[in-house]
This record gives structure tokens, C-alpha cells and sequence, in this order.
């Protein structure tokens, strides 16, 4: 928990519960005095709401990472203390990264899952020369049309998430000649998807049998689940977020639906949620526990050792994200936000957990890395309740560039703002 | 043919918010207590399945995690609740938004934010054709239980005596104190009752839903658009407004409207209250005026 004194009611109500809970606990007054020994970093990040689930690993992530960089020496010699605040909502978001930046004098922003709350962050961020590294909003159009000198993104965008599947789906000769439905979530994100999504069918002679949007709030998918199966789809694309996806992949299990499904968005930790027996289908993803590199290795152990589980993607983000920032200021011997942008604009290597390293491409602060798809185990090959998917090889594959699966300046542009 | 399913779908929908609208109907027409905590009742009564089901099994969870939601639910009336029955509603409404909050966030404490997993029980899995129309067992199931229990108030509340002065005092609390019958025990067995079946429709939900803290927030609101619909203190009043809610979102959905699905509730509710205020059965309830 952070120590702001941010008395809202919500927040006093919050605080009056967990004291309830925890009670017997002095009440956490710590006076914050500026020191010199310590360097501040800013972690925002949704931890209520429908993204709370994945900001929870987030958090998790990000408190591991200060710990084992702390350990070894800190930032400059100096130690990270780490503000950790929940971002809501965009308005929230921003002035909360404004009280960071202008308050606390953070030396950087780390975070974020939704879209939209990260463009408000990248807002202030640019305005006040500060670094904003998103761990976790995947819209193409923040790397395109709003992309910001001082946003920097670790997490894919919906195009890299698109074009890693897709291979999965073009080898298992689900996309020419066929007929797709595809749910979609009805918001920026769901509808950004879909826009990449329908560009990969059209490339690749597919069409759509039929095209759903779903608002946020649906819980029951009865009624697209009968519509589906009377379309009898060649494949269900599910373009969801969050809980749905879960819902949806319990009640598609629960009406006996076996039209291969996949999706071009995706979390491991919805389908941990969906569970042994109703999670199908194959799924791209940024980094999984089960990625065989021993830097991955030591990751998820020490992840688990702390948290009693396997780390998901979200935690992987933040956990790069964080340790990204650590050895540029160590490497650059300065924690100035435009000196860090200008050495990772010139392309600097980072070591992922992964086979190869990753840059940031200059042209819009996207992070080349590799990604995976994952395809769900048949009920009976699962042992435990999380390696319930196997994984492709790293995609790219080892002979390719990295950039081949991000969009090109056609698809998407971006132009820094002075 | 498909349409015809999906009217018979939006029918069966309705169900779900049944459970959550009764209670909430009840607990506010006897006791003028807007509950806004009732889907954190829910919530819990999901999550209890997840805790009882490696030791009682999918059934026995079924009658203990809502006797024990119910029981909570009568430790909240007894503490809070009754200091609000004689006051204005807006104070209760504050009081159960608070402890919605604090419902959700101790979830959060106790379970994590990440939602759980939960299956169907093998033996429930499965689909029946009924005339043609395929349909999920384990729905078919769901709806028998909720059904039996909607019956089940329904008599306890018109065939016995409990039911006679659970329903006097909706009309006029003074008059059945002035008969020397303390509504007090009764408030707390309608308290128990309508916690309770919110309780049951976290358990019958947790194997098609996702488990998280904030799944109780999802059913609310529906819920609420039942119970205006409907009609405050009227039974079928809420049983209509829950069928027609799902059918209409049903067929919303089936026609190729999906994006306005829940906003056609909410025109259906503003559709409601403008030619009907009191809701499409709600009676009269004179202290209310």
C-alpha cells in the first residue's frame, strides 16, 4: 500500500475494512522525508476493477524486482523505494501520475494494463519529461496515432499479438476458405483488435460467418452460444478481455460447442480461472511460466518461492519493465528520463528471459521481443492446475528478424510529438 | 428455429437474476433497506463453494455455503440493519455501499484478486434435447433448483402464518405491532431468506462464471432493474420483470443487436417507470407514498 494521504471516502472505507481485518496493527503513519539515498519509482497500475486481476500479478512482479535490485547494489548505488498506486480509471490515472511526477519526483512510471488509462499517463508523462514505461495496454493506436516521446511500450501490440497466432492458425489451415465467428469486446481495445484482426483474414482469404459485439458487462454468453452453433464457424475468434474470456470458455465447455476456438488477446491467468476441462483453444501471449530458458527458469522459482504460485505474463512485464530501467541507469550512470530515452532509442539490448535479447525500435518505442502461442492440453494430459497449455517455439523463429511480426509504417505510423 | 430458442433462452435467463431480485425485493419492502450489499452475498456464497466443495462435494455445498451466507446475513441484520428501518432509505443505502466494499475487498484479502477456477461437476455436465431444442444439462438443473425455491417462497409466504405477517407488515408495520406482533424475529428470517437465496445463486453460478471479488457487482445492477420493473412488494412482479429482462436481452442478442443489449434493459425499465411508476404489478404500499 502506498501512504498518500488520499482520503477519498472509497479509500477511508477501504482503509476502515483492512483495519478491521488487520486489527491490532498500528495505523501505518510513515513520515516520507526526501533523501538523497533512495531513488523513486512510480508504479501505476489498475488493481480494482476487471483488470484488477492481472494488475495483482503486476504489483507482485514489480515488488520482486525492486527486492532483487536492491539486493544487488540498487540504482546509482542508491536504493529504489517504489510508490505503488491503484490508476482506476484514466482521470485517476493521470492525476495520479501527475502527483508522482510533480510530488514525489519519481524518477520514472512503470505500469499500466488498460489503453486508455495509459494514454492519460503518457500524457503527463510527455509533458513533464518523464519516462512511462507500459507493461500492459495493447492498442495499436498508442504506438501509432498517440504515440509519445517518453512512452516506452514493453508490452505487444494488438498487431504482434495478431501476427503470432496467426501462424498457428495458418499452419493449422483454419484461416483460408474458412468461415470465422469472432465475439468481440465492445470497447477501444475490442474494437482495435478486431480492426487488426479482420486486416489478418482479409490478407489471408478468410471470411466471417458471423461478427458479434458484446458489451462489457455480459456475464451469460447463452445466446451467442446458441447463435454459434447454429452458424456451425470453421473457428471461433474470441476477441474479449479480462473475466469474459473466462466466462466464455467455461459456458463454451458447459453447451458442448467443438468448433476449434482461439483469440488473438490473451492472459494465462484467465485460463488458470477457466480451468482443467474448460480451457480450449490456442492463444498468443508475451511470455509464459512454462518458457524454457533458465533465465526463466530463476524467474518463475524465485516468483513462486515468494508468492506460493507461477508468475503470469502481466508479471512478466513489469518485472522486465522494471529491471529494463535498472541496468539503462546503472549502464548511463544518470536516472534523467531524456538521457534514458535517447540511450534506448539507440537501441540498446536487454536480456528478456528469452532465447535472444530485445530492443526498443526507435521509430515507436515498441519492444521486439519474442512472443509464443499457447494451445490448451487435453483434459487428460494435465497434471496440476497450471501447465494446463503447451507452447509453440519463440515466434519469430530463430532465423527471422524480430521485427517481422510487428506492424509496418503502412499499418501503423507514428509520429513523436515535440 | 433459432429465434425460437433464444425466446426460449431469454426465458430461462431470466432465472438467474430471479434469485438475487426476490431477495432484494424482500428485504426492501419489509424493512425500507436498499441493499446495495446483496450481490456481495453473492459473491461470497460463489466463493464458499469453492472452500466446502473439496469436503462436502458440489451438493453438499449446495445447502451449506447458503445456510452459512444466510446465517452472516442474519449477524448483518441483527448488527446493522435494524438500526436503519425506521429511517430514511438513502442511510441504509450508504450503509450497504459500504459494505459492499468492504465484502469485496476482504474477498480480495482473503482470496487474491486473480478469479478461481471452478468446474461443473462431472455428473451435471452434458447436454439434453428437449424436442429438438440442445440445451445444457447442468442449466436445466440450475433452473429446477431456482424454480423449486421461487415455489418454495411462494407458498412460505402465502400458505402460512409466517407468510401472513411477513405480509401485513410490508403494508403496515404500526397495525401488526399494534396486534402485539413484534416484526422483529420476522425481519431477521426474511433477512436470512432473501441473504440466503443470493447466496445460492453464487453456488449455482460458480461453475459457468468466473470466481472473482467484483462478480457481485455484475448481478446487481440487473438485479435492481428486475426489482423496479417489477414492482416493489409484488411477487410475480419480480418473476415477470426477471423473464422479460432475459428475454429481451435474449432476443436483443439473437436478432444481431448485441451491442445494445444492456442498454434495451434499461430502455425497457424507463419504458416501465414512465407509463407505470409503480412498476408492472407493484402495489401500493402506503407507508412508501
Amino acid at each position: 500500500m502506498s501512504h498518500h494521504d488520499n482520503f477519498t471516502r472509497r479509500r477511508l472505507l477501504k482503509t476502515a475494512g483492512a483495519l478491521g481485518v488487520a486489527s491490532g496493527l498500528g495505523a501505518p503513519s510513515i513520515l516520507r522525508a526526501q533523501s538523497s539515498d533512495v531513488m523513486r519509482v512510480g508504479h501505476l497500475t489498475p488493481r480494482t476493477g476487471f483488470l484488477g486481476p492481472l494488475g495483482e500479478y503486476a504489483v507482485m512482479a514489480v515488488d520482486l524486482a525492486v527486492e532483487e535490485i536492491n539486493a544487488s547494489g540498487g540504482m546509482m548505488g542508491r536504493k529504489i523505494e517504489l510508490l505503488k498506486e491503484d490508476s482506476v480509471n484514466p482521470q485517476t490515472a493521470s492525476t495520479k501520475a501527475e502527483r508522482m511526477v510533480e510530488r514525489d519526483k519519481v524518477a520514472c512510471i512503470i505500469g499500466e494494463i488498460s489503453s486508455a488509462s495509459a494514454l492519460t499517463i503518457a500524457q503527463v508523462a510527455q509533458r513533464t519529461k518523464t519516462l512511462f514505461i507500459n507493461t500492459g495496454a495493447n492498442s495499436d493506436a498508442l504506438r501509432g496515432s498517440d504515440c509519445k516521446r517518453y512512452m516506452f511500450h514493453v508490452e505487444s501490440q494488438n498487431s504482434m499479438y495478431v501476427k503470432t497466432v496467426g501462424r498457428s492458425f495458418l499452419r493449422d489451415n483454419l484461416v483460408k476458405g474458412k468461415r470465422w465467428y469472432s465475439l468481440t469486446a465492445d470497447y477501444a481495445f475490442g474494437h482495435d483488435l478486431l480492426r487488426v484482426a479482420k486486416r489478418f483474414m482479409e490478407a489471408n482469404g478468410g471470411q466471417f460467418a458471423g461478427d458479434d459485439l458484446v458489451p462489457t458487462d455480459a456475464t451469460d454468453f447463452s445466446a451467442y452460444l446458441l447463435k454459434i452453433r447454429d452458424a456451425k464457424p470453421d473457428f471461433v475468434a474470441i476477441n474479449l478481455a479480462g473475466n469474459q474470456v473466462t466466462n466464455f470458455l467455461k459456458q463454451y465447455a458447459e453447451f458442448g460447442l467443438t468448433f476449434p476456438v482461439g483469440g488473438f488477446g490473451f492472459d494465462t491467468a484467465l485460463a488458470w480461472a477457466a480451468g482443467k476441462g474448460s480451457f480450449v483453444g490456442t492463444w498468443p501471449c508475451v511470455w509464459h511460466h512454462l518458457v524454457d530458458t533458465p533465465a526463466s527458469k530463476t524467474f518463475v522459482a524465485a516468483f513462486t518461492k515468494k508468492y506460493g504460485k507461477p508468475p503470469e505474463n502481466q508479471a512478466w512485464g513489469d518485472y522486465i519493465a522494471t529491471k529494463i530501467v535498472a541496468q539503462t541507469v546503472n549502464e548511463i550512470k544518470s536516472a534523467d528520463s531524456t538521457k534514458i530515452v535517447e540511450h534506448l532509442e539507440k537501441g540498446a539490448k536487454f536480456d528478456l528471459l528469452k532465447t535472444r535479447p530485445g530492443y526498443f525500435r526507435a521509430s515507436d518505442h515498441q519492444l521486439m521481443h519474442e512472443m509464443y502461442a499457447i494451445t490448451a492440453l487435453p483434459e487428460n494430459q494435465i497434471k496440476n492446475q497450471w501447465d494446463i497449455f503447451t507452447s509453440s517455439p519463440a515466434v519469430p523463429g530463430p532465423n527471422e528478424e524480430l521485427e517481422v511480426i510487428a506492424s509496418t509504417k503502412e499499418e501503423n505510423s507514428c509520429t513523436f510529438p515535440t | 428455429m433459432l429465434l425460437t430458442q433464444q425466446i426460449l433462452n431469454g426465458l430461462l435467463d431470466g432465472v438467474y437474476y430471479l434469485l438475487i431480485a426476490l431477495g432484494l425485493s424482500l428485504i426492501f419492502s419489509l424493512g425500507g433497506i436498499v441493499n446495495l450489499a446483496h450481490g456481495a452475498f453473492f459473491a461470497i456464497g460463489a466463493y464458499l463453494t469453492l472452500v466446502f466443495s473439496p469436503y462436502l462435494g458440489f451438493g453438499g455445498s449446495l445447502i451449506a455455503a447458503p445456510v452459512s451466507v444466510a446465517l452472516l446475513g442474519v449477524g448483518i441484520e441483527r448488527v446493522f440493519f435494524t438500526r436503519f428501518y425506521r429511517s430514511d432509505p438513502i442511510l441504509s443505502l450508504l450503509l450497504t455501499f459500504g459494505l459492499a466494499m468492504v465484502a469485496e475487498q476482504g474477498l480480495r484479502i482473503i482470496f487474491g484478486a486473480p478469479p478461481l477456477s471452478y468446474s461443473i461437476p462431472p455428473a451435471l455436465r452434458g447436454q439434453v434435447a428437449i424436442d429438438g431444442f440442445i440445451y445444457s444439462f447442468y442449466r436445466v438443473v440450475l433452473i429446477g433448483i431456482a424454480g423449486g425455491c421461487v415455489a418454495a417462497l411462494w407458498l412460505l409466504l402465502q400458505k402460512t402464518s409466517f407468510g401472513r405477517v411477513v405480509r401485513a407488515g410490508v403494508q403496515n408495520p404500526d397495525m401488526v405491532g399494534a396486534l402485539g406482533i413484534s416484526l422483529q424475529p420476522y425481519m431477521s428470517a426474511v433477512a436470512a431468506l432473501g441473504i440466503g437465496l443470493a447466496g445460492l445463486a453464487g453456488v449455482l453460478l460458480a461453475p459457468i462464471y468466473a470466481v472473482h471479488p467484483a462478480m457481485g457487482n455484475e448481478i446487481i445492477t440487473p438485479a435492481f432493474v428486475v426489482v423496479v420493473i417489477g414492482g416493489l412488494g409484488s411477487f410475480w412482479g419480480v418473476v415477470a420483470a426477471a423473464i422479460l429482462v432475459g428475454l429481451v436481452k435474449g432476443v436483443m442478442v439473437g436478432i444481431g443487436y448485441s451491442a445494445a443489449s444492456t442498454a434495451a434493459i434499461y430502455f425497457l425499465m424507463l419504458l416501465v417507470l414512465l407509463f407505470r411508476p409503480r412498476g408492472l404489478f407493484g402495489e401500493r404500499i402506503t407507508r412508501f407514498d
